[in-house]
């Protein structure tokens, strides 16, 4: 089978290291080879933060390059536009609407792209917008967006609901098992 | 038992199953996770030491007295740490003896990217290079057992993307590895001339016996496709190779990089048409390569400069680009920065504001360079501050005046203290700012010999660094707090204009650390504020600009209140706290 490639993107702080915790073990309880590539350190302050997951048969690289990506699971908007190279042709793009201004905007020195996801879907990229940040919030914390964003990359992959929500079992803390397990039923049926 | 792993915790895994009893580390990343993984293991001793030096002299010392060790740093923690490893390369081991370092190429991290297969070869030890986490679990157990085989410390050498990426490990037991009975032996472990003398030789013989060795270890293996090019390579780079080029090409893998093999690589060499070497940073197989009399293509093709993938593989050999959407123009870049409430940044605003010349130093405070702040001078290595601060203010008469220092607590115990001294010793009037957050914030938090708790979190001595100032010669040693800010200013001013030398300690715990108690956020009046901008100075995540006025983040906001003390117009304001 051809390996699959998705990258997780946003900002540090944003969740996104859960996010691809949860989605290794999924993959790895589903039988196939993973890599998980991502850099830790300074980056993750409030930097912009990609992480790389790959599952197949047999994954030689850990990270994912130009035109290469499948999926893009973006934490926020201008995050989506940074790394919108790496998609593949027929990959799509999976954007949570929110806006977090980066330090050159907070200063004035830049000015963040107005209409960027337009701007996007103008050149024929496949995006999926959502609002993760509301539907996290009607679930009960706005540090569910991750597992909202997840649930959302659910509906286009072939693994089964039931697992998904093992591995969130397996994954996240006993104490925040309710507000996830209902973060994702939300993404998941989301219309 | 199958598990999706990081390579740095694959290592831990790998050490801890082949029988590793002492483990001494400072963290760095990318290589900081080794030593916190193996801390988990109850049955071993873990520490974070004050620097790699000592880290290597624990190891060797556990060694020396017949105990399997360890030590892990980034690759210029190497550096600091090359003194004993250029020597425990002529003692050679008791216990088997891992020196696990990882290169940062690109730099995510660091502040330069060299080559620690560089060391390997000026001191004579072998290193072993894994590919995946697998390889990381296999190999560092397998180097505990050469180090005993060959009687020498073993490098174990990661890249960032081996260290940090995940990938599937089938781990196993512990092993049984007793101590063994310390005997005496001085012509092998006390290195004065007459003994050393006759030590080089016998290093000199074991690379010729590991030579041998990596004629036919399986850490080194052919790989043969279309032999039309035949390509040798190691690390993530065989990665890359295997996904750009997959059987299209033949390929030599090699485990072992130092020594390296040459009656392997002449049968490879002679079995393809056109010979290519792939590796990252520095032409290092390549070189040895040349030294066979081959002519390989390598550097002449791929850059010594950054991290590769398989796509700069791809372009490189002339492969058709994969087509992608296109990058819109003028996306603003989105850099890493201190934290709201960040206690660095009270004290950099009284620095910027003040025109101070500021020699830095390695940590979260480094980020005071970035804008808006753009608050630091230079920053060269750890502890440089300190005596680069002696030296500026050497350079020129009335520099004290108007030139500090800054370094954090961390840094100030691996390598700020002995710069302290020579302040002290060959007196220049410099005024030195520890900035005192209680933890190792840059690495993940954590401790050291000032917080008070060792590796496991349990109580530990705890360093008194106004003591220790004291002691070595400084009578102006002060406190500050870094959230005041009318106090910053006068402590700086005041301290500069002394005249004798002073250390001014700004001390406020980080404000990640989980024993931190965080206040309600503040909040602007709309009615009150002006839009001056002034609050925007700070460069905190907070604080943006909407509409004209400032706007505060309660998601972000921790109520440090540094930018309330700030305010012209007594816009910013915080709820009734108790």
């Amino acid at each position: 089978m051809k390996t699959t490639s998705i990258m997780i993107v946003g900002v540090g702080g944003q969740g996104t290291l859960l996010a691809s915790k949860l989605l290794g073990r999924l993959l790895v309880d589903q039988g196939y080879d993973v890599k998980v590539s991502e850099v830790h350190g300074m980056s993750q302050r409030g930097g912009s933060v990609v992480t790389y997951v790959r599952f197949g048969e047999r994954v030689y690289s850990p990270v994912i390059t130009k035109g290469e990506a499948d999926f893009i699971v973006s934490f926020e908007k201008l995050e989506a536009a940074r790394y919108v190279d790496h998609l593949a042709p027929d990959g799509k793009i999976i954007v949570n609407t929110q806006q977090i201004d980066p330090m050159p905007v907070i200063i004035g020195s830049a000015s963040y792209p107005s209409d960027i996801l337009g701007q996007l879907s103008a050149q024929g990229v496949h995006l999926d917008m959502l609002d993760a940040l509301s539907v996290a919030e009607s679930a009960g914390s706005a540090k569910a967006v991750n597992i909202v964003l997840m649930a959302r990359l659910a509906t286009y992959l072939s693994i089964p609901e039931d697992q998904w929500l093992k591995a969130i079992e397996a994954t996240v803390p006993a104490k925040f098992k309710e507000l996830n397990l209902k973060a994702f039923s939300l993404g998941y049926h989301l219309s | 038992m199958k598990k999706l792993l990081i390579g740095n915790e694959a290592i831990a895994r790998g050490l801890y199953e082949g029988g590793v009893h002492v483990v001494s580390s400072y963290p760095g990343t990318p290589s900081t996770e080794i030593t916190e993984f193996l801390s988990k293991y109850d049955d071993i001793h873990t520490e974070w030491a004050p620097n790699e030096k000592v880290a290597m002299e624990v190891a060797f010392g556990a060694s020396l007295a017949g105990a399997r060790s360890a030590c892990a740093m980034k690759h210029v923690g190497l550096n600091v740490a090359a003194d004993p490893l250029f020597t425990l390369s002529y003692t050679g081991v008791t216990g088997g003896l891992v020196i696990c370092v990882a290169d940062d190429p690109a730099m995510h991290s660091s502040q330069n990217e060299q080559d620690s297969r560089h060391y390997a070869i000026a001191a004579k030890v072998p290193m072993l290079e894994p590919a995946d986490s697998d390889e990381c679990y296999r190999f560092a157990k397998e180097a505990l057992r050469l180090s005993e085989e060959f009687d020498t410390p073993m490098l174990l050498r990661v890249c960032t993307r081996i260290a940090h990426s995940q990938s599937i490990v089938d781990i196993g037991e512990r092993a049984p590895s007793p101590i063994k009975e310390y005997v005496k032996n001085g012509a092998k472990f006390i290195m004065m001339p007459g003994n050393a003398k006759r030590r080089h030789p016998v290093v000199e013989a074991r690379t010729e016996t590991l030579t041998a060795y990596a004629e036919t270890t399986p850490l080194n293996r052919i790989e043969m496709g279309n032999t039309d090019v035949g390509i040798i390579t190691s690390g993530t780079c065989y990665q890359y190779v295997k996904e750009a080029l997959g059987d299209s090409v033949s390929v030599l893998k090699l485990g072992m990089i130092n020594p390296l093999p040459r009656q392997l690589i002449l049968d490879f060499a002679s079995r393809v048409k056109r010979l290519i070497v792939i590796e990252e940073l520095d032409g290092i197989i390549e070189t040895h390569c040349r030294t066979l009399g081959l002519q390989p293509e390598g550097k002449s093709l791929f850059t010594p400069i950054g991290e590769y993938s398989q796509q700069t593989i791809a372009r490189v050999l002339g492969m058709p680009e994969k087509k992608s959407p296109a990058l819109p123009e003028n996306i603003p870049v989105r850099p890493p920065m201190m934290c709201a409430g960040c206690p660095h940044r009270g004290m950099f605003y009284t620095l910027a504001q003040n025109g101070i010349t500021v020699l830095g130093d390695i940590g979260c405070y480094t980020l005071g360079a970035q804008p808006p702040l753009s608050a630091l001078d230079s920053t060269l290595c750890m502890g440089a501050s300190v005596s680069g601060l002696h030296g500026f203010n050497l350079a020129s008469p009335e520099a004290h005046r108007k030139t500090v220092c800054v370094i954090g607590d961390s840094t100030f115990m691996h390598s700020g203290m002995t710069g302290l001294v020579n302040i002290a010793y060959n007196a220049t009037n410099s005024t030195v700012i520890i900035l005192d957050n209680s933890i190792t914030g840059m690495t993940g938090h954590q401790q050291n010999p000032t917080t008070g708790y060792n590796i496991k979190g349990d109580p530990a001595a705890k360093v008194d660094l106004e003591a220790f100032c004291r002691a070595v010669g400084f009578s102006r040693v002060c406190v500050v707090d870094p959230y005041d800010l009318a106090a910053c200013r006068e402590v700086v001013l005041r301290e500069l204009a002394a005249d004798e030398p002073s250390v001014i300690i700004s001390r406020r715990p980080c404000v990640l650390l989980k024993s931190v108690k965080t206040r309600s956020p503040v909040t602007v009046n709309t009615d009150l504020c002006r839009g001056c901008r002034k609050c925007m100075s700070l460069g905190c995540p907070a604080i943006s600009f909407r509409n004209k006025k400032a706007v505060i983040d309660h998601t972000l906001c921790v109520g440090c209140d540094v930018c309330k003390q700030l305010c012209p117009f007594h816009a910013i304001e915080s709820e009734e706290r108790n």
